[in-house]
């Protein structure tokens, strides 16, 4: 076991590595730059600006220097367009705030996708099971750019109960709307997933035998047949929980949180080399992590796996 | 000297309306001078679209840092409601008689919010520190164009940071050395690049000096909170000289990305300010629904298309009867009405006619029926030997955004309409569409402009041929000789008026609308500066009445 995980994490460095490579390469292949403007720079202006960012240096040293200030200093340096903050900064503001409202999120989605799975498994074809997957998919096709709109109109400006956006710190009222607008498409897959894992676990043989022996349906499900119907779910739930707490664009920008989901984009736009990569080597690093934990995972649900 | 005249004047006014003034300690149910009823809790919400690159003066670069930049420092000069410089730090100047050199005094009351007072020095530093090539400020231009002696050079990085123009004589006097005489210097100290900074502070804490913890500033208004895509929080100043005169005590500015999602805040209640630029063609029902509150000024930006002249442009490009014939055929009313219906004005010339000091050119498409117009484009294109047999097909290279695009295909169909020209559209994110309208791989490309102080010259310039931004790749001798004239002039404006004339004919740019600034406010609040044309606010000049 320990060596397994010992032999993880020696592969996770070099795949951050090639990470880092092919994401320099794709920042550098994209055409203008970070400090191309409406009003371009005067030229010596500009060289001064490339100069303080190393820009000016060579594509192989400003790699190199990058990936030593991250590995040596843990610096992912300056943001190019916050140029009074730097991605540690912007890191450490935003990851928080993603965290808690991602973790939320995904608390919700886990509890209530997986309740409905189960239910639309156990009462097969009847209208419990209808409903719960007319439920899920309304869900998955409902876009939470659409959905965040439509939940700020009745929440916020119709009943008034929440505040349309922000983040104030992380209070409760401010929690809601975006844990909802997050958690609906993953709960949605959560649901379809459970379902149909479930369904194939119940008319597996160990689960016959588990009935002719008399035991309740109670005990059967919650006892025998959930722990390997949660599998499939489990690989799902590593990178969605990855992406959870990286914060979505969608809700980052709609309800202003703060988070850094919306730097994930907008650093593109504005070609904020630094922050790209910031966040790119996090989000990198949390899927390796999370896969990790997953595998291990596997093997405390499924005796049969063993590492 | 007439400048220091007029200064001296809103000084008297300032002093007389203070004068007047029975104001209490904190906050009395009314107005000093309006007599209004105040609101009990004196807090404005604000949002502006994106997070700010900077609110450090020397490194800031957009209009939403700037206002930040205006509240928690203050410069020598501060704007009037309609924009006149009026006394700031500095009580007054004197200028030498042959315009070069400035001579601010500085108050005694004026100091920082740590308690150590403002000194000629600190301005010293600050202009230093914002031409310094180390700080790398994105608006070192700007002290290059306030034509600071050296500034160029400095920047360079050729002479040192204390050849540049700018002397402490001492601690209350500042001498400014400038290499041409610039009629509106007084107007370009207003901006937040020319604030003082703390230099004990700044060298103390290096970027985190401008994090709440380490704040020092010496405006209206202290940061107490600054959370990135966020919020930004800024709270009145005990150690303000004039803070017996600021009502609004807390200022809050949201980040809100989405600009229907702040428009819901703001009808919710949340906000009392919305970003400028509403969502597209919501003005109108707007208006109907709050007609005090939805606001339309105009405002010192122009939206126009770039005709490429350059040697690698098209043949049909390069004839001014074309370039003539596709302007005139835009509708422009059709635009401002139909298309934007955001209280646009038509534009005929590049200089928007709110500029200071700039009287429109009666330029002869402007008197013209659309009808007429296109009789005459249609005539041009024919002498100019293009029409069904010889059909001249182009594109419009813009960047990606709703408007944009509505406007191209307007355009496109008054073209094709009118001219019968084949227009293609090509769309591109910003950063490419930049890099191929600088490079000038385009046929006719989309631009705007938005004036840095209020005066002709920050369209006009540019016109000139060796301007970075001339994108057309304009080149015309007397447009130069003329701006280069202009300088040195007392009153340029009849050189404005006569490049506009010229530019209406050889058409390097095509101009199609001035802006206006669209936002939603807040009934209770009261002070805004609308007749500022730059819209340079001040949240010390705010406040809220009571409902």
């Amino acid at each position: 076991m320990l060596s397994f995980i010992a032999r993880r994490f020696a592969v996770a460095i070099p795949t951050i590595l090639v990470l880092i490579v092919i994401s320099f390469i794709l920042m550098f292949a994209a055409p203008g730059g970070p400090f191309n403007a409406e009003r371009p720079l005067p030229p010596q202006v500009l060289a001064n600006i490339e100069a303080k960012y190393g820009l000016d240096q060579p594509y192989w040293k400003q790699i190199v220097d990058y990936v030593w200030n991250v590995v040596a200093h843990f610096d992912f340096g300056p943001s190019f367009k916050y140029k009074d903050r730097s991605v540690n900064d912007i890191i450490a503001q935003g990851f928080p705030v993603t965290l808690t409202y991602g973790f939320w999120s995904f608390v919700v989605a886990v509890i209530v996708g997986v309740t409905l799975g189960v239910f639309a498994a156990i009462r097969h074809n009847t209208w419990i099971d209808y409903l719960a997957v007319g439920i899920s998919i309304g869900a998955q096709s409902l876009p939470n750019f659409v959905m965040a709109p439509m939940l700020v109109i009745v929440f916020t400006l119709w009943l008034g109960w929440l505040p349309g956006g922000g983040w104030n710190g992380g209070q409760v009222q401010y929690l809601v709307l975006p844990v909802i607008a997050l958690s609906t498409s993953y709960m949605a897959s959560i649901a379809r997933i459970t379902r149909s894992s479930m369904l194939e676990v119940l008319n597996s043989g160990f689960i016959r035998t588990a009935r002719a022996k008399g035991l309740s349906d109670t005990r059967i499900i919650l006892r025998h047949a959930l722990k390997p119907a949660m599998l499939p779910v489990l690989s799902y739930l590593g990178p969605a929980f990855v992406l959870m707490v990286t914060g979505s664009v969608i809700v980052d920008s709609y309800f202003s949180t703060g988070g850094i989901g919306v730097y994930f984009v907008n650093a593109a736009f504005n070609r904020d080399y630094s922050v790209m990569m910031g966040i790119t080597i996090l989000m990198g690093a949390l899927t390796i992590l999370f896969n990790l934990i997953v595998d291990l995972l596997y093997a405390w649900i499924d005796p049969k796996i063993r590492y | 000297m007439k400048l220091k005249n007029t200064l001296k004047a809103s000084t008297a006014a300032a002093l007389v309306l203070i004068g007047t003034a029975v104001y209490a300690e904190s906050h009395s149910a009314t107005h000093p001078v309006t007599g209004e009823a105040l609101a009990a809790e004196q807090m404005f919400t604000y949002s502006t679209i994106d997070e700010i690159p900077s609110i450090d003066p020397g490194l800031v670069e957009d209009v939403e840092g700037s206002a930040v930049v205006r509240d928690l420092f203050e410069g020598l000069l501060n704007q009037d409601s309609d924009g006149n410089p009026i006394p700031g730090v500095a009580t007054g100047y004197e200028v030498s008689d042959d315009m070069l050199t400035y001579t601010f005094t500085l108050r005694d009351n004026a100091v920082w919010s740590d308690g150590s007072p403002v000194t000629a020095g600190d301005f010293v530093y600050a202009w230093q520190r914002a031409a310094n090539p180390e700080t790398a400020s994105p608006y070192s231009w700007y002290i290059e164009l306030m034509s600071i002696e050296n500034a160029a050079a400095v920047i360079a990085g050729e002479k040192p940071i204390t050849d540049l123009g700018v002397t402490a004589i001492d601690d209350k006097t500042l001498e400014v050395r400038i290499t041409q005489p610039l009629p509106y210097f007084p107007q370009m100290v207003t901006h937040g690049t020319t604030f003082p900074v703390p230099q004990h502070v700044v060298e103390e804490f290096g970027n985190d000096w401008i994090t709440p913890e380490h704040f020092v500033g010496n405006g209206a208004y202290v940061l107490t909170e600054r959370v990135l895509q966020e919020r930004l929080v800024r709270e009145k100043s005990e150690t303000y000289w004039d803070k017996d005169n600021v009502i609004m005590d807390k200022v809050v500015m949201l980040v809100i990305n989405d600009s229907t999602q702040a428009l819901t805040r703001w009808q919710a209640g949340e906000i009392d300010k919305t970003a400028q630029g509403l969502p597209p063609g919501q003005y109108p029902s707007l208006v109907a629904e709050y007609p005090t509150e939805a606001i339309a000024v105009p405002s010192l930006c122009s939206y126009y298309y770039n005709m490429n002249m350059r040697d690698t442009a098209p043949e049909w490009a390069k004839d001014a009867r074309v370039r003539q014939a596709l302007s005139l055929a835009i509708d422009r009313d059709i635009i401002v009405e139909d298309v934007l219906s955001a209280g646009q004005f038509p534009a005929y010339t590049f200089t928007p006619g709110a500029t200071a000091g700039f009287e429109v050119p009666t330029v002869e498409a402007a008197g013209m029926t659309q009808a007429e117009r296109n009789e005459k484009a249609k005539a041009l294109l024919a002498e100019a030997g293009y029409g069904s047999d010889n059909p001249i097909s182009l594109e419009i290279l813009y960047n990606t955004s709703e408007s944009h695009k509505s406007i191209a295909i307007a355009v496109s169909q008054m073209w094709k309409q009118t001219l019968g020209v084949e227009t293609t559209l090509a769309n591109m994110e910003w950063q490419t569409f930049l890099e191929e309208r600088g490079n000038g791989n385009f046929d006719v490309s989309r631009a705007g402009w938005c004036g840095d102080y209020n005066e002709a010259s920050t369209f006009l310039d540019l016109m000139n041929s060796s301007s970075g931004y001339n994108d057309a790749g304009y080149n015309n001798a007397e447009v130069d000789a003329l701006l280069a004239e202009a300088k040195t002039l007392e009153d340029p404006s009849a050189n404005y008026t006569k490049i506009e004339e010229i530019i209406s004919v050889d058409v390097p740019i095509i101009p199609i609308y001035h802006y206006t600034e669209n936002f939603m406010l807040n009934d209770a609040v009261k002070g805004w500066p609308f007749d500022n044309v730059q819209q340079n606010w001040y949240s010390r000049e705010l406040y809220k009445v009571a409902e």
